[in-house]
Order: C-alpha cells, then structure tokens, then sequence
C-alpha cells in the first residue's frame, strides 16, 4: 500500500526537484555555450553568432599550456604521495591495535573536515616559519594533505572488508612481506587505490584555497581561469578551459564510482 | 622423533594468559588433537606453532630446531585455517599453486602438482573456478591441497570441520583420517569437538584456561580423566564427590565413574555398589539412560535396552567393578 503511494511523487514536488536540477546544471551549460560564442569582450545572452575559434586560440596560448601543465603535474605528484601515504596509514590503522588508533583515524581524516583555508594559513604560516620558499612542492605538499584522506578513507573501507586469515595465510605458505603485498593484499585493494587515486586526482586539479596560500609565482589552471576574469581579453578561453577542467575532472569521478559500486561508496567524493 | 616440543610454554596477551605453562610433545606421523572449550589456549598453540604468535615465555622445536624468531614463511608447517582463508581474486588453481609460485617453481610444473593436489582431495578439474563458486565442503578441500601441495612435515588444522554441516563433517572427518595415515604426516588438529577429537585421534590433549589438563590417547582420555573438567568435557561421566568415595571406601578427592558401568542389583565379588533412588528415566534408542538421587547427588546409568527399568521412587541398588571407578586429581 505504502509503495504504491511511494511511486508517485506529487507535481509540486515533481516541479521543485526539476528547478533544482536546473539551478544546479544550467550555469555549467551556459559556460559550454559560451566557450563557442563570436562576442569576445561580454557574455550577451544569446550569443550573436557561434565559433570555433576559440579552441585554436586557447591551443596557441602559451600561459594556458603552462597552467595546464603545472596542474598536472601538481596533481599527478600529490596523488602518488597520497596512494602511498593513504594506504600505509589505512594498513596500520585497519590491520593493528595500538594506542591512539582513534585518534591517528581522526587527524588523518581532518584535513578534508577543515575549511580549505584553515589549512592554506596553517601551511603558509608552516612555511615561512621553516623558512621553505613557495614553490611547485609547497603546491604539491599541500594537495598532498587533503588527497591523502581521500585514498585513506577508500583504502581503509577495503581492508576492513579484507579478511585479516588472508595475510597470514599467504605467510603460512611461504610469501614474505613483500610477496604477500604484491600477491595478495594489492590485487584486493588495487580497485578501491584506483577509485581513491583518481578522486585525489580530481580534487587537487580545481583546488583553488590551499594552493593560493602554498603557490609562489605558479598558476595553477584553476587560479589561472580565477585571474583571467579579473582582467577581460579573449573571454571565452576561459570557458574553453573550464571544459576542459570539467571533463578532466567528472571522467575519474565516474570511473571511480563504477570500479566501487559493489558494496563501497566513494569516501570523500563529497568535497 | 619428536615432530613439535613446547617447553613450558606461555603466551600472555596483557593480563590474559591465553596459554599457561604448557608443556607437549608431538611425535612425528601422529594425528594429535587439541581438544578444549573456546577460550582455552589451543587455537594460540596452533599458532605459536605456525609462527602467527610468538611465546612470551618458554621453548618451542620444530623437528629439533629453535622456532623462535623463525617467520611463519620460514617454518615448514602448512596450516588450514578455520575461515580457509582461500584468496578471492584467484582462481582454485592458482590458490593451490600460490605455495609453490612464491617459492620460484616454474609455471608448468606448479600447475601439475595443483592438479595432482586437486585430484587428492577428489576436485579434479575445479581448478578454473573462483572460490567464491564453491560450497563449504569443497572450499575446505582446496584449503587442504593448498596446504598439502607444499609438502609440510606439520599441517595444523584450526577447526578445519566446524563450519560444515553434520554428514559432510562425518565424511570430511574419515577422509582426514585416511589422509594421514595415506601420507604418514604429522597432523594437529584444534577442536572443541570432543567425539571429533576421540574419533579422530591418536592422542589428545586436553586444553583449559591455557593449561594442559590432560595428554593420553583417546582411550586413556575417555576412561582414566586426571580430573573433573576433563571428565565433565570429554564425555558425560558421573563425578563422585570425596563424601561419596568415602562411602565407598576410598580416600580421594574425586572420582569419575562412566554411565555404562553401572550394573543393576547388589554388588558380586570385586564389585562396589551404591543405593539410590531413579528419578527420571529416559529411552535412548540402544540404551535407556536412568537418572539416580544418591544422597543429593546426582549419578547416570546407561542400561542396555532390554533390562527391565526399575519405576521412579523406589531406591535401588546399583553395582561397578572396582577398576571402572577412577579417581581423579582434584575436585
């Protein structure tokens, strides 16, 4: 009886959930259109005329191509620290008992629980006071904060659900440590590392907050499209790159919730 | 020879004292159980043995040789475990084979000495299967030819049985067996099952609070238990008190007195006899299970079916042959 009332959602509500959507996704699409729009100086609604010009445009600016390839890198490093820092700390936190446990699992997670810009001062103030100058590590160093918690968080899901007889069974039939990582305990966990590593990837790649405060000279893409709208000339290059950041960003995303979806969610996807 | 030797043992977890000042010693070719209640330090032996726990204090050998600071990977002892711990993303081949692919022999030939494994434990050509598509019982047959295609001197069994249903245990228990014998290996055997233990084995060793209370052959377990636990434990033995034996004529703090002992009627020569009043009886298919009031205390006989049972209130006489009454240690 219940279920069938469930089934039908009234019209009001119907009409709310569509603007809602709308709200959310419009503003993404009109970016899109922008990006093929003939007026260069002001987004005028509807666009004069449509172009494709600006893809050349943006593919002969040298400070894009820059942009583009500090964040990759950036990100590409900050996840490599966080897939092998994240599991390290999931390991010993899922697969020992030692005092403090709870409390290494809260600090660990507490970087992402934190405003962005909490962690930007920290760093900053962190820096100066070592005497470290800004550069393209202090970027990485921080990312590596906040992506590590996302490996973690899918790492220690898996090893929860990693039967502990597994490992020793491993060890009982000769594996040694490292035998026993590469045989057994990778194969098990190299999903949720993959769905861990490719979100790490995607948050440090629009991350805007810690890396103003931990960049030196560098722009980042995103900081990079943030100072193109300050100071107007060939507008929709940057609604080209936002493309870009937006597919770079939502295919890993998707990848991660399809390798997961069998019984773990994405810890973290939220940010 | 001496196959496993613990040598006043102990494996304390803080306050814990999971095993206790054990001392054993497994000869080699023998089925040796380690029979006990959950909580009673066998499963912690089975693993100091493996190598998964390290003794706080104490001696252990293996085959003669030191196993302290020895890793699990480094002792020849194969263990099925009580979950079998098969690895999910292999294929049953390849769970069998994984001894030997850690160790560096070549793929056609680890492959052949799986198959041979499989055949052992009767799952020929399984080997392409998941775990995940295996009942129970054939999971536990491939844990089997995991630990057997590496040639162990010791397989260490932690409950291998408990988690199958009754005929299949039955069955599993009289193909372990054979298996044994077949191969001439040491086998240990943990189990809180004590018909499983006495079936089984060739000696037991009877486990509480960490301790070993008792090592015997099954028979020796069975008939001559040093004390009440082992009684009560292994079997549903009558436990006479000091005041009973006393009546008897005997000074012991203790002694157990099997229910298929006692005879109906007053005692012949060489015989003991005792008074009480049944108070319950009870038809047990072979046997008719007869419960007496002797003086507050409770005594079970098993009678034959076919002897006639007395009816319940009126006091009896019941006699043993003085060798059946077994006195025990403590109370």
């Amino acid at each position: 009886m219940r279920s069938d009332r469930l089934d039908r959602a009234p019209l009001p509500l119907k009409i709310s959930a569509c603007l809602g959507l709308l709200f959310l996704h419009l503003p993404i699409l009109l970016i899109f259109l922008y990006a093929f729009t003939t007026e260069e100086k002001s987004y005028r609604f509807p666009p004069p005329g449509l172009t494709l010009q600006w893809f050349a445009v943006t593919w002969n600016r040298p400070d894009v191509w820059a942009a583009l390839t500090l964040s990759v890198k950036v990100a590409s490093l900050a996840t490599a620290i966080a897939l092998v820092l994240g599991t390290l700390c999931a390991a010993a936190v899922s697969r020992s008992a030692f005092f403090g446990r709870e409390a290494v699992s809260l600090l660990v997670i507490l970087p992402i629980a934190l405003p962005g810009i909490i962690t930007g001062i920290a760093l900053r103030s962190a820096f100066s006071m070592a005497d470290i100058p800004f550069s393209f590590f202090t970027i990485v160093l921080g990312h590596a904060t906040f992506c590590i918690v996302v490996v973690y968080n899918n790492a220690v899901a898996r090893f929860r659900r990693l039967s502990g007889s597994l490992v020793e069974a491993s060890m009982d039939l000769g594996a040694d440590g490292f035998q026993t990582f590469r045989y057994v305990i990778l194969p098990n966990i190299a999903t949720a590392l993959l769905a861990g590593g490719m979100l790490a990837f995607a948050l440090s790649f629009d991350e805007v907050i810690v890396t103003t405060f931990t960049a030196g000279q560098q722009s980042t893409l995103p900081i990079w499209m943030l100072e193109e709208l300050i100071r107007p000339r060939q507008r929709p290059v940057t609604n080209v790159v936002a493309m870009v950041v937006v597919l770079v960003t939502l295919l890993p995303i998707l990848a991660a919730y399809f390798l997961t979806r069998d019984g773990d969610h994405i810890a973290g996807a939220g940010k | 020879m001496t196959a496993i030797l613990f040598e006043n043992v102990s494996r304390h977890f803080g306050s814990v004292r999971a095993v206790d000042g054990v001392d054993l010693a497994v000869a080699e070719g023998e089925f040796f159980a380690m029979l006990g209640p959950s909580g009673s330090g066998k499963t912690t032996c089975l693993r100091l043995v493996a190598g998964f726990e390290q003794p706080t204090s104490g001696h252990i050998e293996i085959f003669g040789e030191t196993a302290e600071g020895v890793p699990p990977y480094r002792r020849n002892v194969n263990t099925v475990f009580q979950d079998y711990a098969l690895f999910p993303h292999l294929s049953i081949l390849d769970n069998v084979a994984y001894g030997l692919m850690v160790k560096g022999i070549g793929k056609a030939e680890r492959r052949r000495a799986a198959e041979d494994a499989l055949a052992m434990v009767a799952l020929p050509g399984y080997g392409a299967r998941k775990p995940g598509q295996l009942s129970g019982g054939q999971r536990q047959r491939v844990a089997l030819a995991r630990a057997l295609v590496n040639r162990p001197r010791v397989l260490l069994l932690d409950e291998p049985l408990g988690a199958l249903d009754l005929k299949l245990r039955e069955q599993m228990q009289e193909e372990l067996k054979t298996l044994q014998k077949t191969l001439g290996l040491t086998f240990i055997f943990v189990t809180h099952d004590q018909s499983e233990a006495l079936s089984m084995a060739d000696r037991v060793a009877v486990f509480h609070e960490g301790k070993v209370r008792q090592v015997g052959t099954p028979e020796e377990i069975y008939r001559r238990p040093k004390t009440r636990f082992v009684a009560d434990f292994v079997g549903s033995s009558n436990v006479l008190s000091r005041e009973q034996c006393a009546r008897l004529g005997l000074n012991a703090p203790a002694a157990s007195l099997r229910p298929e002992s006692i005879l109906l009627g007053a005692p012949a020569d060489g015989q003991l006899g005792l008074t009480g009043v049944p108070i319950a009886a009870s038809f047990l298919g072979p046997i008719n299970r007869l419960t007496l009031d002797c003086g507050g205390e409770r005594i079970v006989a098993a009678l034959p079916a076919g002897t006639p049972v007395p009816a319940t209130g009126e006091p009896v006489t019941f006699a043993f042959n003085r060798q059946d009454l077994h006195v025990m240690e403590e109370a």
